[in-house]
């Protein structure tokens, strides 16, 4: 990833140190040291004998250029960013809604739907691969070269020509001083070398060598890490799709049914899939989800679930998921028992089972099923299963009954005033309702009554898309907490020709019309159409009416005024009700039956929008879970962490570990050793100037007390 | 620019790095492992093995950066001493922290937040000021304010991992499980890291600038608690009950609090580039420290960065089933992870210095924020549980 650890220095295989400092030799226009263990002086060097170069070199130093790492980084950060902000692997449908279909072909031609698995995106990871793996192979042997070597070799000019360079004298001879001045070196953490030469002694030293490692392990962990991950790709999948060897499957199918192009045998060698099992079933095969598809992948084993086991928090929150699995295997003489739960994977064989999730296996529900339209039969009885669907007749034409989930409660945060945090409002059964047109509305019923001011009310919540919110309808119970009264009632206000005889006693009672009268035609007429248009389409339908028909500045009394022919004729038809129950109504109604009879007046006035043919009671169920798990084959995984731990140990040797080499050059002149110190850090940093001041110091301290 | 005497000293010295700590190294060291044990034995049943190795883990880091910087012991044990007052005036039942008055006005975790609040935007404006008169009290003043904040905020972590488990033993987690929390970490995290800094170099100047991120931090941190209620102790997802958690948030959160801090300095340094005879060009390091700084800081922050993704990878092996799944968290973080190598490559080997890399650093707190914030709030992801 990074080119130049070194500047290029020619006569490399002759000699070298250290790369910056030539840069700072460079750039600081010192005069040019002689650097060598030979003679040869840099002057020399400044115009490189450069030989004709082949194109593999050329090729070679592109593909480790500094630049070309800088620019892949930048560019793989840059689709890596419009791989968060477009949502990756969604259905086609989606992108098609988003973009419009000209924008979606651009875009999937582009891979960007998948960006991660794109060609580009691919060819961008793989040259990274290739420039790192170039720097380490150029800079490896130098690097380990130049941690062992002490470079005993530098001539006096050079030294001098150092940044850090100090220089003094001392009495003892250059053999003690010496001595004493690697002591001291080694004292501070250095390896120390000497070297007599014919005139002067040279003492070479070095620390931190580790930190050139770094380079090497922080680089060359990249190279592991992308191999590790190449393995647990699905490169080898995308390529045997291009070839046709597969095809996603995009129906949905039973698994017997899948054909065999869409599934993947046992010798897949990486793959990542996941699969419910219901609670006493097993499975031998995981889904494996492609674009807008899957594929089904066999394992080598089965997997069933004895039992799943949930808790919750008080709020309703999953606490913890666990499944007792058994794995069924030719090879074992008995199937092998074990638990797992979230963070708690099980691993099989190299296969890594995982809890991801969980899921209604099935749980089967007793629906008493009333006809909206003719409350007054008897309901029918109706078994469902959860992720199945059957067929229901009704008067409005057949519809496709799918029951979606199933839940053994349902907790929500509670009223502020009733002094707790959550109630629960219990069991509830998602379903939708398909028409003979496709047309499907979502529906979600509850089991047990909700108490709203001390009444029963049953709950359901009606959809027509999944976006939206639940609208719900309250339908008021009987004492006996079931809701034929109001069925009855519903019977009675759909029954037009009672209403058209309560229209007309209401006419000639209230409003003193005869039969004969010109008016009580259109009087019992319009009287008979308001309560249907509210019985069939609900309130909204009697206010849009009255914004219909009515200028504005007379809308609201026309609205009160409906409103009250259509409570005073079914409020008719609750007396009535009431009669028939054997209640004495010359005294009036009592505040708990004129209650009831707003509350069924509300539930009536929603059920023109609730849509549905019928009302879906749950009565009884059992519940059966599903466990969600992932299995997964990753044989890289462990490359990959490999990789991760050399990652974090270069980076830490790397900033931590300062490579420094340090000479001390001792001359006898005169009677006195005359001691030349210099430095050179391998990274120019501030801090070693104080450092090497401290050093100075202190060896100059040591030569003079010898 | 003048090195603090200890830590010349220490470079100084031969003697071997154990010899030379003196009886109150190892006080504090058998101090650190008392406590330790105290926990150790008190909450056994609380701790799975792993857990029990990152409490020793965290010991020996403790008494390491105690022996290597001083005013680590005195943080460490205000902090103790302030967190077990307040764990003993709740003697195990949360209503306490209604009735007792300092829990209710100073140690509970909410009161302290609010004090560390307080005390950190106090501490911005007594930098600012101080920069700007030159005042050396109002410095001294500023960084006495926002060491005790620091005291503050680690007490409100500490004592509300506490308060967790008073609301029942299946709540409690350490706090840095949703953005509250970690806000919370990552002021306390970018002022520790800055305090190691002034001290080293000297220099208050530099707290003007840095304090500022932290008082923005702290900003947010009031809006999401009055606005949104966020401070209300939320139990755990499954996905969430793991030791994984007590090492990859901290670890990222050096890393978070270092970017931040380079990226103020990165600020500090451009508008001293514009003025070079100006106030701030007298007051803060010179160029070139300053610029060193912003490396120190970059690298440790990329070092503790990529330890922690790794954390984050091994992580999600064990509860996603995958160590990698271009989640647009794990996409983020490596976006992040490339910038800042990209950043040092270009020091580093390009030999760049000064003002682009300053530029580079302010850019890369944006990307940083992105993915420590933006992708919670703009994206949807495996991470769903720091929505705002």
């Amino acid at each position: 990833m990074c080119a130049h650890e070194y500047l290029e220095v020619p006569f490399k295989e002759k000699s070298l140190f250290d790369a910056t400092f030539l840069a700072r030799v460079a750039s600081n226009k010192i005069r040019s040291p002689l650097i060598s263990r030979g003679s040869t002086p840099l002057s020399q060097t400044e115009k490189p004998l450069r030989r004709q170069r082949g194109l593999g070199a050329i090729l070679l130093e592109f593909l480790g250029s500094m630049n070309l790492a800088i620019t892949l980084l930048v560019a793989i950060a840059i689709a890596a960013i419009i791989g968060t902000v477009l949502q990756q692997n969604e259905p086609y449908n989606n992108y098609i809604m988003k973009f419009g279909p000209y924008w979606f072909e651009v875009f999937k031609a582009l891979g960007l739907f998948d960006i991660y698995a794109a060609p580009w995106f691919l060819l961008l990871l793989g040259f990274l691969l290739i420039s790192t793996s170039v720097c380490v192979y150029r800079n490896t042997p130098t690097i380990i070269k130049d941690m062992r070597h002490f470079r005993l070799g530098v001539k006096e000019k050079s030294l001098r020509a150092f940044h850090h360079a100090d220089e003094w004298q001392a009495t003892g001879s250059a053999e003690t001083v010496a001595d004493t001045l690697g002591k001291r070196l080694q004292q501070h953490g250095y390896k120390v070398r000497h070297k007599q030469y014919d005139n002067y002694r040279m003492v070479a030293a070095m620390r931190g060598g580790m930190g050139r490692l770094g380079y090497i392990l922080s680089h060359a962990s990249i190279v592991v890490i992308c191999i590790g991950g190449l393995l647990d790709g699905n490169l080898p999948l995308k390529l045997a799709e291009m070839r046709g060897e597969i095809k996603i499957e995009t129906r949905d199918v039973p698994v017997s049914k899948i054909p065999a192009e869409s599934t993947l045998g046992v010798d897949n060698s990486s793959f990542r899939g996941s699969v419910n099992i219901p609670e006493g079933s097993r499975a031998d095969f995981v889904f494996m989800a492609m674009r807008d598809g899957y594929l089904l992948q066999k394992l080598p084993f089965t997997v069933a679930l004895e039992d799943f086991r949930i808790e919750h928090y008080p709020s309703g929150m999953p606490k913890s998921f666990e499944s007792d699995l058994l794995i069924i295997d030719e090879e074992l003489e008995e199937p092998l028992r074990k638990t797992i739960a979230v963070n708690h994977p099980w691993i099989y064989k190299g296969y890594a089972i995982y809890q991801a999730s969980f899921s209604d296996g099935g749980s089967i529900v007793q629906l008493q099923a009333w006809s909206l339209d003719n409350p007054k039969a008897e309901p029918l009885q109706i078994e469902g299963v959860v992720n199945e669907s059957s067929r229901l007749t009704t008067p409005r034409g057949e519809y496709g009954l799918e029951i979606i989930d199933f839940k053994p409660f349902n907790v929500f945060p509670a009223a502020e005033d009733s002094g707790k945090k959550f109630k629960n409002y219990g069991p509830s059964v998602v379903f939708k309702l398909r028409a003979a047109n496709g047309e499907a509305r979502e529906y979600v019923n509850y089991q047990v009554p909700l108490m709203v001011e001390e009444r029963p009310f049953l709950l359901s919540g009606m959809r027509a898309t999944p976006s939206e919110e639940y609208r719900f309808i309250h339908i008021p119970m009987d004492a006996d907490g079931e809701i034929n009264r109001f069925m009855r009632f519903l019977g009675m206000a759909l029954d037009e020709a009672r209403i058209i005889e309560v229209a007309k006693e209401q006419a000639e009672n209230e409003l003193g019309l005869t039969a004969d009268d010109a008016t009580y035609k259109d009087f019992t007429q319009s009287m008979v159409s308001l309560v249907r248009l509210f019985t069939r389409q609900g309130i909204d339908a009697v206010v849009e009416l009255a914004e219909q028909s009515v200028p504005a500045e007379k809308r609201n009394e026309a609205i009160s005024s409906y409103i009250k022919v259509v409570q005073g004729i079914l409020g008719s038809l609750y007396v009535d009700l009431l009669s028939e129950e054997g209640v004495d109504v010359s005294a009036g109604i009592s505040e708990q039956q004129a209650l009831y009879f707003d509350d069924a007046l509300n539930a009536l006035s929603l059920l023109g929008p609730y849509g549905s043919p019928m009302f879906l009671r749950l009565q009884e169920y059992e519940h059966v879970e599903a466990t969600g798990l992932q299995i997964t084959r990753a044989p890289g995984q462990n490359i990959v962490y490999l990789g991760c731990v050399m990652l974090m140990a270069g980076v830490f040797f790397m900033f931590y570990l300062h490579h420094r080499r340090l000479w001390v050059r001792l001359e006898e002149r005169e009677g006195r050793t005359h001691i030349l110190l210099a430095a050179a850090p391998h990274r120019e940093r501030s801090d070693f100037d104080k450092e090497f001041e401290q050093l100075g110091g202190d060896l100059r301290h040591s030569s003079n007390s010898v | 620019m003048s090195v603090s005497s200890e830590a010349m000293h220490s470079e100084l010295d031969t003697t071997p790095f154990l010899k030379r700590l003196g009886v109150f190294d190892w006080l504090w060291a058998l101090m650190v492992v008392a406590g330790c044990i105290v926990a150790q034995r008190l909450y056994s049943s609380l701790m799975d093995g792993y857990e029990v190795g990152i409490l020793y883990g965290t010991a020996g880091g403790l008494i390491w950066l105690g022996w290597g910087w001083k005013p680590m012991r005195g943080f460490s044990i205000a902090v103790a001493l302030l967190s077990l007052a307040a764990i003993g005036l709740y003697g195990g039942e949360l209503a306490r922290g209604e009735s007792s008055f300092f829990l209710k006005f100073l140690i509970s975790s909410q009161s302290a937040v609010m004090w560390m609040s307080a005390l950190y935007v106090m501490a911005t404006a007594a930098y600012i000021f101080a920069l700007a008169v030159g005042s050396n009290f109002t410095g001294k003043v500023a960084s006495a304010m926002t060491w005790s904040a620091t005291v503050m905020g680690t007490v409100g972590l500490m004592v509300r991992w506490r308060e967790s488990y008073l609301m029942g033993a299946d709540v409690g987690h350490i706090p840095v499980s949703n953005l509250y929390e970690v806000f919370i970490l990552f002021s306390v995290m970018t002022a520790l890291l800055y305090l190691t800094y002034e001290r080293r170099y000297n220099n208050r100047a530099m707290g003007a600038f840095v304090l500022t991120v932290i008082s923005a931090a702290v900003g947010f941190i009031l809006w999401y608690t009055f606005d949104r209620e966020a401070h209300h102790i939320q139990p755990l997802v499954p996905a969430l009950q793991s030791y994984w958690m007590k090492i990859h948030v901290p670890a990222n959160f050096v890393g978070y609090g270092a970017f931040a801090l380079a990226a103020m300095l990165g600020v500090a340094y451009l508008l001293m580039e514009r003025r070079p005879n100006g106030l701030l060009a007298k007051r803060l390091p010179s160029p070139e420290i300053l610029d060193d700084i912003m490396y120190k800081a970059i690298a440790l922050g990329f070092a503790f960065f990529t330890v922690a993704t790794v954390l984050g990878a091994m992580w999600a092996a064990e509860a996603w089933g995958g160590y990698w799944s271009w989640d647009p968290k794990e996409t983020w973080a490596l976006i992040v992870w490339l910038n800042y190598a990209a950043w040092l490559h270009l020091r580093l080997t390009k030999g760049w210095r000064g003002s682009p890399l300053a530029w580079w650093a302010v850019v890369g707190l944006f990307v940083t924020l992105f993915a420590f914030v933006g992708v919670n709030m703009f994206l949807s992801g495996l991470h769903s549980y720091g929505t705002l």
